[in-house]
């Protein structure tokens, strides 16, 4: 960055670069992450849903947290990695996992591409019509298909290669996890960099104001089809590791629950700055699992419930009850920034 | 942008420009002419068309028949972004801000767009120096400096519309079509506005809708008269001011005039 040439400039840089800064409670966040890799080796396979869930619950927030599309049919993105992962390992096509990833997030790259331009026009139903009837759509090929797809048995038979040649898959979910945990990680720092790119901002733009987004030159349909595309990528590669790190892919991939699963996912954790998915996986995980201990039978009665008070309560207040405690962890972290800054200004 | 000089006298021209809604004809036949560099009011009762005609000319509706000229190029067919590329820019009567952004990433954004960089998903947004002294000259000009980093859903109304101008100021249009800049706007925040206003640039056209009398007559070098949604008459803030006809049917009405 060159040097600003007035303080006018200096404050104006200042506050632009606001938005992109690591807080401490993120840095923070990240090393209670990586953290769980040594502390709890005997969680790894819950932790693993933990974060497949966030990676498919963090693609959900780029569409509806950046670009204000509400969809009741992830899963067919999600479920399109699945498979793909799952065929080419099972056929070994691409044996590698990584590879495969990038093939399968691929896939449903080009699947949310073709499919964005249905979701352009129309209104928040027109739209959750839609994408619902693409996941049941590709539900129901997958399920035609069996001969490929195995129909409703799943695709069995999935024997997986090392991870980059190195790592086994082991018995204990360690490989899994920490696989899983460093793709999470690397796609969560490429949304933290395009969401606060001049794209990032054009999206929040056409979130809040389509009208005046296209008043100052901002090609709103493209950005769209842009954000939905990348999206459906990230969905793909959550399938993917489902089906790498389970070894197996069902027809339950596409599903309606799964769709709405993740929505729950988004709004419990909070739409629209990038934690809400990852945050909201762990307490849905958790509580789901927590539930179903005390109650097999009907845990989704609590679900429910907590869905309902957060809805109504709102998420807003509730932040306002963090918010005191967030303002002096970035109050302190800005002290110690200025410090070891050495006052360049 | 580049301000190339056009095949046309004409920053802005409409050509027998009709909207139908249905049965009502809410813009009939309006041919009008902007000259370069004009500070040119568009006024008429409530319900005249003003504000469709704006429409019509920013892309946000499409118009049933007729054409619109920019510096002699049509534009009656073009997407509204792509209007804006080409020069036009707008506000709006009632606010259209970003309600969570602040002024610096509003107007940081409006020049990445106009720069081309929108498409840019992988440089950090305001990295570039030149778009830092840009907002800052905007944020003085506009007098938002200090209220810069805050949410604009927050910001004191008359604040909203000094952005609301800067924004579409942003664009750096050719021609700026401002709907009724001062509208809402408390009596002591008024005169601010009135001046940013008066202080735009002379090579840039203005075509000003507007309600308030005072505001037109001492703002405005021509006047279009709409009635109706049709054009009424055109003439000298001195000519319109004179005619009986206006006064019957605007003036007099007592609106508020």
């Amino acid at each position: 960055m060159s040097a600003p040439t007035s303080p006018l400039s200096f404050d104006v840089a200042e506050q632009m670069a606001k938005r992109t800064r690591w807080t401490p409670l993120e840095i923070a966040f990240w090393i209670a992450a990586f953290a769980t890799i040594y502390f709890l080796p005997g969680r790894h396979l819950i932790l693993t849903e933990i974060v497949i869930w966030a990676l498919f619950a963090l693609s959900l927030d780029l569409i509806l947290g950046f670009g204000g599309i509400l969809s009741l049919g992830h899963a067919a993105f999600f479920g399109v990695g699945a498979y793909a992962a799952g065929l080419l390992a099972k056929h070994g096509i691409i044996t590698e996992p990584v590879l495969a990833l990038l093939v399968a997030g691929l896939a449903a790259t080009v699947l949310g591409f073709v499919t964005s331009f249905l979701v352009l026009r129309g209104s928040d139903l027109t739209r959750l019509m839609v994408t619902l009837g693409v996941s049941l759509v590709l539900r129901e090929i997958a399920n035609r298909y069996s001969d490929i797809t195995g129909g409703a048995d799943g695709l069995q038979g999935i024997t997986m290669a090392p991870v980059l040649g190195l790592f086994r898959f082991d018995l204990f979910g360690h490989t899994a996890y920490i696989y899983s945990l460093v793709v999470l990680f690397v796609l969560f720092l490429l949304a933290r960099r395009i969401v606060n790119s001049p794209f990032g901002l054009s999206l929040l733009a056409v979130r809040g104001n389509p009208l005046r987004a296209s008043a100052i030159a901002i090609p709103v349909n493209w950005r769209l089809v842009a954000i939905y595309t990348v999206a459906a990528g990230y969905a793909g590669i959550a399938g993917g590791l489902l089906a790498q790190t389970t070894a197996f892919a069902s027809l339950e991939v596409f599903s309606f629950d799964r769709s709405a699963d993740v929505l729950l996912v988004l709004i419990i954790g909070g739409i629209g700055y990038l934690y809400g998915g990852l945050i909201g996986a762990v307490i849905f995980r958790l509580m789901q699992d927590w539930l179903a201990n005390i109650t097999p039978q009907y845990w989704q009665f609590w679900i429910g419930l907590v869905l309902v008070i957060i809805v109504l309560i709102g998420r807003d207040r509730m932040g306002a009850w963090i918010r005191p405690v967030r303002d002096l962890i970035d109050t302190l972290g800005g002290r110690l920034r200025i410090r070891a800054s050495g006052g360049e200004r | 942008m580049s301000h190339a000089l056009g095949t046309s006298s004409y920053a802005l021209e409409t050509v027998e420009l009709e909207k139908s809604f249905g049965g009502l004809k809410a813009t009939n036949q309006v041919s009008l002419r902007v000259k370069k560099g004009a500070r040119h009011a568009l006024i008429g009762p409530n319900g005249a068309g003003k504000t469709t005609v704006i429409n019509l000319l920013s892309g946000a509706i499409r118009p049933t028949a007729g054409r619109i000229l920019l510096d002699g190029e049509d534009i009656t067919f073009r997407e509204p972004h792509d209007r804006v590329r080409l020069g036009i820019a707008r506000t709006f009567q009632i606010n259209q801000l970003f309600g969570d952004l602040t002024p610096v990433e509003t107007l940081g954004l409006a020049i990445s767009e106009r720069n081309g960089m929108g498409h840019d998903w992988w440089r950090v947004a305001g990295r570039k120096a030149a778009i830092v002294d840009e907002v800052g000259e905007l944020l003085s000009r506009f007098d938002l400096t200090d209220v810069m980093g805050e949410r604009t859903a927050t910001l004191p109304y008359g604040k909203q519309r000094l952005l609301e101008i800067a924004l579409a100021f942003a664009c750096k249009p050719r021609v700026l079509l401002l709907d009724e800049p001062a509208a809402g706007v408390p009596e002591a925040e008024r005169d601010s506005i009135l001046e940013t206003v008066a202080a735009l640039p002379a090579d840039v056209t203005v075509l000003l809708i507007e309600h308030d009398m005072d505001i037109v007559f001492s703002f405005a070098d021509r006047i279009s008269v709409l009635v109706n949604g049709e054009l009424f008459m055109e003439g000298t803030p001195e000519q319109v001011a004179a005619d009986p006809r206006v006064k019957a049917v605007y003036l007099g009405e007592g609106t508020d005039a």
